[in-house]
């Protein structure tokens, strides 16, 4: 309280000071200066830097391997240089085409899928009444968010198994045959999709609902005394206030379209061959290249592709956002 | 002000709770058909199928399951330490990170935040990743490569940072200064205190993330006694031949007819069960850390 004046004064200055370097009309410092100045600032985010210098970035020097014969004694350097080989082979087995075809298929429908459904059950859920029913409701989608991929590939075996899976008993009881669908190459398609929506639906939806929760009361009651029922007030309040969560859950899903999910297909599809055709992905095709069939050159090659053609795609799809709509654009 | 329902907000509603309770049993019913076949003796499986109510009632499966318990204790121990070590680390470097990038007088913070950014965009891929951390970095067969990758994502850096921007005004960190406390002081005297939605929500996503971990145990370790949880169910869901292993290791001999099937499912519901009792606990900290950091205010 009675503290002496002339270290009052200097704070002001102190203060003033910051103002104005603020405005810009301040001196410009240089990086060292500040490094000194915020020294505990950097000291404290240094752990994280260097995690993710070692974590990622340093493995970009490593893409260095796809134009390389790969042998695991030589050095990085050393390894002898076969240029675009790797890309060659794997162009022409007509892999590269399928592989790439799956990825951005899936990874489409799972997010075009996932964010349209999980907002209408958001708005359905959102108009119920009951608090105890709509926080149970929402406890119950939520769960499967939780469980992990190992066990829904048991999940998907106890339903679907030749021998004695639940879809093969209840087949024979209604006196029908069984069916193997571990042979069905196209089923796996809307099983991936459907069990992709199974896991995820619940935790998109709460999103959504904390989004809607967020829209003030005042539109719906102005609305409802112009006469708009309860159609016209989703489609024409509801739904367009959810459009920002919706660009940008959509933006953020985008970035892993080259990955996105390999956990669900590996495990729901291990390494059965005959299932292939309709559901390998770049993510997949890699990890068996490098764990199953040691074939690292191949292995590297799809690797780097997977991220140039992810990154140039991400760089278009945020070009055209940022022309059409600025502020949607994620960087 | 009680204004009658129209026809149409009634239709409405109807529809609504019939799609909704369908789709919460449609989310439940697979947890039922596990629980059920764990339950179920395994003649009966291999005779009758999976049932939504196990036809033959036996506890073989269970019993099986912790006949040789060290195995799944060992396991579960693993997890247990990676998860716990993991979380605690990972929590401190991202909540100070997003403390740091958060102040808005820290002039790189935008640099520094495209830096951490720009590793979801584009990567080395999984096999220079690979060899980096067992040959270079010699972390084959080590606790260290099961916590060590997961520690940070960008995802949760950035959650954390949005928390403390729009749960905490600049001019705090402000007058905390003029009160004389340092940068780090500010930090944990602080932001930490007043970060518990955000610090509960990034908690529980990385201890999720650790505990369903499988992964890092598939790709880098090759000693059985340092498997994570989730991936030697993994392997016992697709090695038939675990619980001759098992009764060879100890030098009791098992008879061949023991109770596979059952014996899986009784091991899926032990690997998840912790999370389905601490689910309702744990569930409404998600809700509410995902509403604040997700939904931008």
């Amino acid at each position: 309280m009675n503290q002496p004046m002339p270290k009052n004064s200097a704070m002001l200055t102190a203060d003033s000071r910051l103002n104005g370097k603020r405005l810009g009309t301040g001196r410009k410092h240089g990086f060292f200066y500040e490094l000194f100045r915020n020294r505990v600032l950097f000291l404290m985010l240094l752990p994280t830097l260097i995690f993710f210098f070692i974590n990622s970035y340093i493995p970009m020097v490593g893409i260095y391997y796809a134009f390389t014969q790969f042998d695991f004694n030589t050095s990085l350097f050393d390894a002898k240089f076969v240029g675009l080989q790797n890309f060659r082979f794997l162009w022409q087995s007509g892999t590269l085409t399928k592989l790439t075809l799956n990825t951005v298929g899936y990874n489409a429908a799972f997010i075009l899928l996932g964010n349209v459904l999980a907002i209408v059950l958001a708005i359905l859920l959102n108009e119920l009444r009951g608090r105890y029913f709509k926080k149970i409701a929402q406890s119950v989608m939520f769960l499967p968010y939780f469980v992990s991929f190992v066990i829904l590939s048991v999940i998907v075996y106890n339903i679907f198994n030749y021998d004695n899976g639940f879809l093969n008993t209840l087949l024979l009881q209604l006196g029908g045959e069984r069916v193997d669908v571990y042979n069905k190459p196209w089923v796996w398609i809307f099983l991936i999709i459907l069990f992709y929506l199974w896991k995820n639906l619940g935790y998109s939806m709460v999103i959504y609902l904390a989004a809607i929760t967020g829209i003030s009361d005042e539109y719906y009651e102005a609305a409802k005394m112009d006469g708009a029922n309860i159609f016209q007030r989703i489609w024409y309040i509801t739904v367009p206030m959810l459009k920002s969560t919706f660009v940008v859950l959509l933006l953020f899903a985008l970035g892993s379209i080259m990955k996105g999910q390999f956990d669900l297909f590996y495990q729901l599809i291990g390494n059965n061959g005959v299932l292939y055709n309709t559901t390998d992905i770049l993510d997949t095709y890699v990890y068996r290249s490098l764990k199953v069939t040691f074939d690292v050159g191949m292995a590297s090659a799809a690797g780097v592709y997977q991220s140039l053609f992810g990154f140039v795609l991400i760089m278009t799809v945020n070009y055209i956002i940022r022309k059409l709509n600025d502020e949607y654009a994620l960087f | 002000m009680a204004i009658k329902e129209d026809v149409y907000t009634r239709i409405f509603k109807i529809i609504s709770y019939v799609i909704i309770i369908m789709a919460s049993i449609a989310c439940l019913l697979p947890f039922l058909l596990i629980i059920s076949a764990s339950l179920t003796s395994n003649e009966s499986i291999i005779r009758d199928g999976y049932h939504f109510i196990p036809q033959q009632f036996s506890l073989e499966g269970y019993r099986t399951v912790f006949t040789f318990p060290e195995e799944v204790l060992r396991a579960y121990g693993v997890t247990i330490f990676t998860t716990v070590v993991g979380t605690t680390l990972g929590l401190f470097l991202m909540t100070m990170a997003g403390y740091v990038l958060a102040r808005k007088d820290f002039k790189y913070r935008n640099a520094f935040s495209f830096y951490i950014y720009f590793t979801t965009l584009f990567g080395g891929g999984l096999v220079p990743w690979y060899i980096m951390l067992t040959k270079y970095l010699g972390l084959l067969d080590t606790y260290t490569v099961l916590i060590f990758p997961g520690l940070m994502t960008p995802f949760l850096i950035i959650l954390m940072k949005n928390f403390i921007r729009s749960s905490m005004p600049e001019e705090l960190f402000e007058s905390a200064k003029i009160d004389g406390a340092g940068d780090f002081k500010i930090y944990y005297r602080i932001v930490l205190p007043l970060s518990t939605p955000g610090i509960a929500t990034v908690g529980l996503f990385l201890a999720l993330a650790y505990w369903n971990d499988w992964f890092s145990s598939s790709l880098f370790i090759n000693d059985p006694h340092k498997y994570q949880l989730q991936y030697y169910l993994y392997n016992v869901i697709n090695s038939m031949q675990f619980i001759a292993q098992m009764g060879a290791g100890t030098g009791v001999s098992l008879s061949s007819d023991m109770p596979t099937e059952s014996t899986k499912m009784a091991m899926a519901i032990v690997v998840t069960g912790p999370i389905l009792l601490l689910y309702p606990f744990i569930q409404r900290y998600f809700v509410k850390g995902l509403t604040i950091g997700a939904v931008k205010g």
